[in-house]
């Protein structure tokens, strides 16, 4: 790459000479090039390597990914050497010395904004670079879990193909022009009182982001302010407010909540307080011994999810069908809103309605009814008024205000939009953080009628398909790099504190909101800490403002309780039949659980994730039973064309089991055409077949195209029979391996060493001495009880492992390097079997088989009982892996781990190794942070506390289902949960003697329900 | 084994194992003159031709592995060995013939062995370097291959000796060495012939070099023939030992269709079983093609086709002992492994192995009529060496793919890069034996002479 400036372009070294004058220090440089570590200099080199959107929305071709490759390389080598901000930010003082050791890791306390509401989070930083996300103990919602958005999003920091220059109408462009030509902009908008300005942001949470936008509209009178977020809450706030009359945001109290109905709500992984949710309500289920208690779920779904497979009753229905159920449910419980005397849809087994009524009747103000966030508000509206009726507001649930700055109905503030600039009405767009194009239904067709306005100015951290429109693109600082505030699903507030200062001078939005208010210069640290100033005028701002720094809250923002009133008009709203057109199937949109709405498309972890269940990595498909499949005579993999409202796609078939019969579930979030070199291309669009009307549920024509797709899953699928009936050869075989040990809650308490029975250890003669273990000896227990097959667990291993991604080709040749793994196994009929997760680390057995078999000594025992890998010996025969009988181990079988891009190196744990082609790796247990607090404690001179060493996966999952300690340590919390009954270890009858071991799951059904 | 062949019926019926009529002069005119004399045939030339192509492959397959990494073949996690181990223990296994017939027979004093030890123990010796390569190529760093070797490093690092891929490195350097020298050493009388027939300067240079002064004296021979012998009785054991250990890189493993005690007599015999149909693979073309069949008579076929029916008999009983034992055992996943091998994916290829070597092989090498007809013996020694090598595959792919964890099981679609190492050390193992039939006397001079003299005296 030359740095020589181009003929008839200069290099302004006047300028760049200012730049050495103004340097606070006497600067050492070595060559202009180095000097001019200036946006200016940035632009200059970005000259060199014009872009081109049309030619990128092609793919990537090799010159391409060369130049991109080269310019992310050398724009990451400028800024390689991290700096803190300037502006101070507070550590998380609750577990560290606030002084800053080398070597040691830093943690602060920040909030990542995920579709507007907030995650708390702690994030560690070695030497200035945040590497791991956790989550923050102090944050309602994270309790200090966190999911696999938040895992993942320290990927995103780094990743290179995010936005990195100022783009003017598809040429580098500088921030320095946009401020002048806003500044003309701004004055005309001024002239016009702001008629014919938008703004369109996603759902706005933060208290100064508001503010900042109120006073923009108060400085443009006429101009206006539009919310959409792609996977927004639309139907929860409307459906509040066809329940109360007015906006109200509900908290639910999954740990007061004996019984619980889930009406197509995957509360335990979808909405803010799902990290929450799904801590209190395993809270609930925790099992110590037979006299433990369990709280029931029943779970009415139309795909499986989650919150579906921990339920103790699930229902397939189809997502239509939910609102007649729901009806039916309502009208079983008296409920104030009357159900219109509707029959509960067809598919409800006799009786199990009355038994559900009879159980919520039975716990009266200890009970929930929760409805989805994809049903429509008269659902939601049905849910607010049974749960009215049966006495849980206050109980179980609580009402506050809105969370949101400024509710509206999303949906209709977007068509507005969309209206006014098809009448031409809109001359200047400013959108924050979004990507309409994308997202927008289609049948609103965003992009065709954007390229009418006048003005497009666009803030993200891609240039996605909507910067590609636009006139203006600008790179947005992601959360760790800038300051901002957010709040959560219970109104409290977080400060969001950078770790870093912006690697690609990424523009926060209160940063362009301040330009369009005519204050360019401001910088988001100013803005923010201005606002929180303003609302706490006191003597005392300098304590508030580090105090919530550190705690990562803001004290007493919580929002009160709020008591509503069901409005009356509810009665009237009559029952709409669930409508479905001869050969229409119905679809079901949903974002997708690895990838969300189609923000996380680029991320490689997040691709790489086995999805829940179907285990499907790179890829979404459209899920449907096995009965449908049977019906429309098609197989995994087989490409069907889906049509609806005039828009068809193309999409790979997987046969779900325990899918709704004729309901196709279509995921969010692929098919991008500029997502990045990660997710371009990767699966098909579902929003094609989204409209405004039929946002999440509607119909689409299916038909068969005779072509096929490679899926790749993690996993072949076994449907465990029950004892007697025929199944396949295999399923009997995976079935006598008795992997999964389960029982009812009641039979639990009638043989409580149900998992243990048939059991057999042979402690026999061995030909090598045992070991002895005389300090610690490490070991892990995973309550499958607990576990909901999150993945968090998962996202957590990587990021703080260092674990590559290997890509879709590689994972279709089984050789994903997760260390560990969430295994799901089936049981019963196809059409609604129980699912059985379980995650699969290293089980670190006592008697390993890997060890002996190595030819090298390159995994070896250790005196604690960890059984280790020396990397650097590990010459790669893979006999190991052979001989485990838990195929826990992964191997580079090229050279997986990215040595090359600068940006990337920036993320990975100084911990650990990044490991080379060739070499055998698993899971460590963690053992950088054993030996973090090992070291620690032999520096103070005590003993190791139980709970000091958490691992990744423990520490980030959200129902605690994963703890890890010392054994010998006869009071550990390790050694009490290996003690229970329903302890267990997997293909113990190998002699094995696994350290990983699990705790059997229980299912607490109704006994009035037969199934 | 050796023993009782001789009293059996068709060999007594006397088909001779010389063809009677030759002298010393004929038989050394005959041997030395396809090295010195007689024209490279076309022949040779389109099947070095052909040969080289494919070791070509080979080298271009080694080229891509050491760029790209093992990645480059179908291995996955669960199944982390594929192609490279089966071919591996394949050729091992085919090396045995040679070693069998050279030092075993040797010491068991069968004297038809002569005609064919020379060719029998090039073959291993080929055989073994190709089996040597692919232990090495499979390691995902093969750069550190002598990590596995103990001498004595600076950290002070040992390999780790309760490795079955330890005792493997000693079991097939060993064998790697013996074979070697035990072939160098038969071969010295006869390179001194060359040395004294050879007309070229360059032919009478490296002859005589490698003829080490041999001058034919009684003080040679008489030193000669001890050599011989010890390094026989030192070889011997080695036709049952490196396939036992070989073996043991399974049976020491916990998967099922590997843990099995059974393995070391059953690898044994599969290897002399395969060992024994090469050597009809070769020599059944070269006894046409170069007009040996006086050397090579029909005697020697019967004979090698009855060891293939004994050895064949074993294996079976080995197939049939380990269906048993899984379900006599009782053992879950013993049971399940037969039950996957017969009906589970890969099922075909564990028919057409049963098929290969079990059904061909047994139902006609019982005939004489067969026995003694050289191209039906030709096309089943092809089929019992196709048949070991997917009995490989089986034990090695189909015994992994699906293990103890139902979540982890997986299949292996072998890449292009896996025929090609495949295909390419045959290519190899041809090149080297073309070079050998071309270069040196595929059958021994003076043991056919030895062999002559002493038929003359049983006559007398």
């Amino acid at each position: 790459m030359s740095t020589q400036p181009k003929p008839g372009e200069t290099l302004d070294l006047v300028q760049i000479q200012t730049k050495l004058e103004r340097s606070p220090q006497k600067r050492v440089w070595r060559g202009l090039e180095e000097l001019a570590g200036t946006p200016e200099y940035r632009d200059f080199v970005e000259c060199e390597f014009p872009h081109d959107p049309r030619a990128e929305a092609k793919g990537v071709n090799r010159r391409d990914a060369l130049k991109l490759m080269g310019a992310s390389a050398a724009l990451a080598g400028l800024t390689a050497c991290t700096k803190l901000p300037t502006e101070k930010i507070v550590p998380y003082a609750q577990q560290q010395p606030e002084d800053f050791v080398p070597g040691h890791p830093l943690f602060y306390a920040t909030a990542m904004p995920l579709g507007g509401y907030a995650s708390g989070l702690l994030v560690e930083s070695h030497m200035g670079r945040p590497t791991k996300v956790e989550g923050n103990p102090s944050h309602p919602a994270s309790l200090g879990t966190a999911n696999i958005f938040a895992q993942a999003s320290v990927l995103n920091l780094y990743d290179p193909d995010r936005a990195q220059v100022v783009v003017y109408r598809g040429r580098i462009g500088d921030w320095s022009t946009f401020l002048t030509s806003m500044d003309q902009l701004t004055a005309e908008i001024m002239a016009r009182k702001g008629e014919g300005f938008r703004i369109l942001t996603g759902t706005v949470t933060s208290p100064c982001l508001a503010d900042q936008l109120r006073s923009l509209l108060a400085l443009y009178p006429q101009a206006k302010w539009h919310q959409y977020e792609s996977a927004g809450r639309d139907m929860v706030r409307e459906g509040a407010k066809l329940a109360f009359g007015e906006y109200v945001n509900a908290v639910y109290h999954f740990d007061r909540a004996e019984v619980i109905v889930a009406l197509d709500a995957d509360f335990l992984f979808v909405g803010p307080g799902a990290v929450r949710y799904a801590h209190d309500f395993s809270d609930k289920r925790r099992v110590t011994g037979p006299d433990s208690t369990m709280n029931r779920l029943y779970a009415v779904e139309s795909t499986p999810t989650i919150t579906g497979a921990m339920a103790d009753h699930r229902l397939p229905l189809r997502a239509g069908e939910v609102e007649a159920f729901a009806r039916a449910l309502a009208d079983g419980l008296g409920a104030k809103s009357a159900g219109n005397g509707i029959a509960a849809p067809a598919g409800v087994p006799a009786g199990w309605l009355a038994a559900l009524v009879g159980d919520l009747n039975k716990h009266r103000g200890a009970c929930l009814v929760i409805a989805g966030e994809h049903q429509p508000p008269i659902v939601h509206a049905l849910a607010h008024a049974m749960n009215d009726a049966l006495g849980n507001v206050g109980q179980t649930i609580h009402y506050t205000e809105p969370v949101e700055a400024n509710p509206v109905n999303e949906m209709a503030s977007l068509q507005e939009l969309v209206a006014d600039m098809q009448a031409g009405r809109v001359n200047t767009l400013l959108m924050l953080g979004v990507n309409p194009v994308y997202t927008a239904p289609a049948d609103l067709r965003f992009g065709q009628h954007l390229r009418s306005v006048g003005t497009r100015i666009h803030l993200s951290q891609y240039e996605d398909e909507t910067a590609e429109l636009c006139h203006w693109h600008l790179p947005e600082a992601h959360f760790l790099e800038t300051w901002g505030d957010v709040r959560a699903y219970d109104g409290t507030t977080s400060i969001i504190q950078p770790l870093i200062a912006p690697l690609y001078d990424g523009k926060s939005a209160h940063e362009i909101l301040a330009v369009m208010a005519r204050q360019p210069g401001a910088t988001a640290h100013e803005i923010v800490k201005q606002y929180w100033q303003r609302q706490n005028p006191g003597a005392d701002f300098d304590l508030f403002w580090e105090t919530s720094l550190n705690d990562g809250v803001v004290a007493n923002s919580t929002l009160a309780a709020k008591s509503v009133k069901l409005s009356a008009g509810l009665a009237g709203e009559t029952a709409k039949p669930a409508s479905q057109s001869a050969g229409t199937l119905e679809i079901v949109l949903r974002p997708d659980p690895s990838i969300g709405d189609g923000s996380f498309t680029n991320n490689g972890w997040l691709q790489e994730l086995p999805k829940p269940f179907t285990k499907l990595t790179w890829d979404n498909a459209a899920l449907v039973s096995p009965m449908t499949a049977q019906k429309l005579g098609v197989y995994n993999g087989n490409i069907v064309k889906l049509s609806a409202y005039g828009q068809s796609v193309e999409a790979p078939i997987w046969i779900a089991p325990g899918q709704a019969d004729d309901s196709l579930t279509l995921h969010l979030g692929y098919g991008r055409s500029r997502a990045g070199h990660v997710g371009n291309g990767v699966g098909f669009n579902a929003y094609l077949l989204s409209t405004s009307e039929n946002r999440w549920i509607g119909n689409a024509e299916v038909q068969k195209t005779g072509k096929t797709y490679n899926l790749v899953s993690t996993q072949h699928h076994h449907i465990m029979g029950k004892e007697g009936e025929e199944r396949e050869e295999d399923t009997v075989a995976a079935m006598q391996r008795k992997l999964v040990r389960t029982a009812t809650l009641e039979e639990f308490r009638k043989n409580p060493d149900f998992a243990r029975e048939k059991d057999y250890e042979i402690y026999g003669p061995t030909l090598y001495e045992n070991y002895s273990y005389t300090g610690n000896a490490w070991a892990m227990s995973i309550d499958l009880n607990s576990c909901i097959g999150c993945n968090a667990c998962l996202i957590a291993c990587q990021s703080e492992n260092n674990i590559a991604v290997v890509g879709k080709d590689e994972v279709s040749r089984g050789r994903e390097m997760h260390w560990i793994r969430v295994d799901a196994y089936f049981e019963g009929d196809l059409e609604n079997p129980a699912v059985y997760n379980q995650p699969v680390p290293c089980m670190h057995c006592e008697t390993a088989p890997c060890e002996y078999v190595c030819p090298v000594g390159a995994t070896v025992h250790s005196p604690e009982g960890l059984n280790e890998m020396v990397y650097n010996r590990c010459v790669g025969t893979r006999y190991c892996s052979n001989n485990c009988p838990y195929k826990v181990r992964r191997f580079n079988f090229e050279l997986f781990s990215d040595w090359t891009t600068q940006s990337l190196m920036l993320q990975r744990n100084p911990d650990v190794t990044v490991r080379s082609r060739g070499v055998m790796e698993k899971c460590s247990y963690c053992i950088q942070r054993i030996n973090r607090v090992k070291i620690a404690a032999e520096e103070a001179g005590r003993v190791i506390q139980d709970g000091e060493i958490v691992t990744a996966c423990q520490q980030t999952c959200p129902t605690q289902a994963i703890v890890f300690g010392n054994i010998n340590d006869m009071n550990s919390r390790v050694t009490k949960l290996k003690k229970q009954s329903r302890n267990y270890g997997f293909l113990t009858d190998l002699s094995t003697r696994p350290r990983t071991t699990y705790l059997a799951k229980l299912r607490n059904p109704n006994p009035e329900i037969k199934e | 084994m050796g023993d009782g062949l001789e009293n059996t019926p068709a060999a007594g019926a006397g088909t001779p194992v010389l063809a009677p009529g030759h002298t010393y002069a004929t038989i050394t005119d005959k041997i030395s003159s396809i090295v010195l004399t007689q024209k490279t045939r076309w022949g040779w030339w389109f099947g070095f031709a052909i040969s080289f192509a494919l070791f070509m492959i080979l080298n271009l397959t080694i080229g891509v592995l050491l760029i790209i990494g093992v990645g480059v073949w179908g291995i996955n996690i669960p199944i982390a060995w594929g192609f490279a181990i089966v071919n591996f223990v394949w050729w091992i296994g085919i090396g045995h013939a040679g070693t069998l017939i050279s030092a075993f027979l040797l010491l068991m004093r069968q004297e038809w062995r002569q005609s064919i030890n020379r060719f029998a123990e090039a073959m291993t010796l080929f055989a073994v370097a190709c089996a040597g390569l692919f232990p090495l190529l499979h390691l995902g760093r093969p750069w550190l291959f002598f990590w596995l070797i103990p001498y004595p490093d600076t950290m002070g690092t040992w390999p780790q000796f309760r490795s079955p891929l330890v005792w493997d490195v000693f079991a097939v350097s060993t064998y790697a060495t013996i074979s070697l020298l035990f072939w160098f050493v038969g071969l010295i009388p006869d390179l001194a012939t060359l040395r004294d027939r050879a007309k070229a300067r360059l032919s009478r240079i490296v002859y005589g070099v490698l003829a080490m002064g041999w001058r034919g004296s009684a003080m040679h021979w008489e030193r000669y023939e001890m050599a011989y012998l010890l390094l026989a009785g030192l070889a011997t054991p080695l036709v049952v030992s490196v396939h036992t250990v070989v073996s043991f890189d399974f049976t020491v493993g916990i998967v099922p269709g590997w843990h099995s005690t059974i393995f070391p007599p059953y690898f044994v015999a599969g290897a002399i079983y395969s060992g024994f149909a090469m050597v009809l693979t070769l020599a059944i073309p070269l006894r046409k093609f170069y007009g040996l069949e006086d050397f090579v008579t029909i005697r020697h076929l019967d004979n090698m086709a009855k060891i293939l029916l004994a050895t064949g008999l074993i294996v079976a009983y080995g197939y049939m002992m380990e269906t048993f034992m899984a379900f006599y055992s009782g053992n879950t996943y013993d049971r399940y492994m037969i039950m996957n091998r017969m009906t589970g994916p890969y099922a075909k290829v564990y028919w057409i192995l049963i098929c290969c070597n079990i059904v061909v092989p047994m139902s006609t090498l019982w005939f004489a009529k067969i026995r003694r007809n050289p191209a039906a013996l030709f096309a089943i020694s092809l089929v019992v060496q196709a048949g070991m090598w997917l009995e490989r595959f089986v034990i090695v792919v189909t015994s992994l793919h699906r293990d103890f964890m139902p979540s982890a099981w997986r299949m292996y679609y072998p890449t292009i890069w896996d025929y090609a190492a495949l295909f390419g050390s045959i290519g190899l193992f041809l090149t080297l034996f073309l070079l050998f039939i071309r270069y040196l006397p595929m059958i021994s001079i003076f043991e056919m002479r030895g062999l002559a003299h002493h038929l003359e005296e049983k006559k007398g």
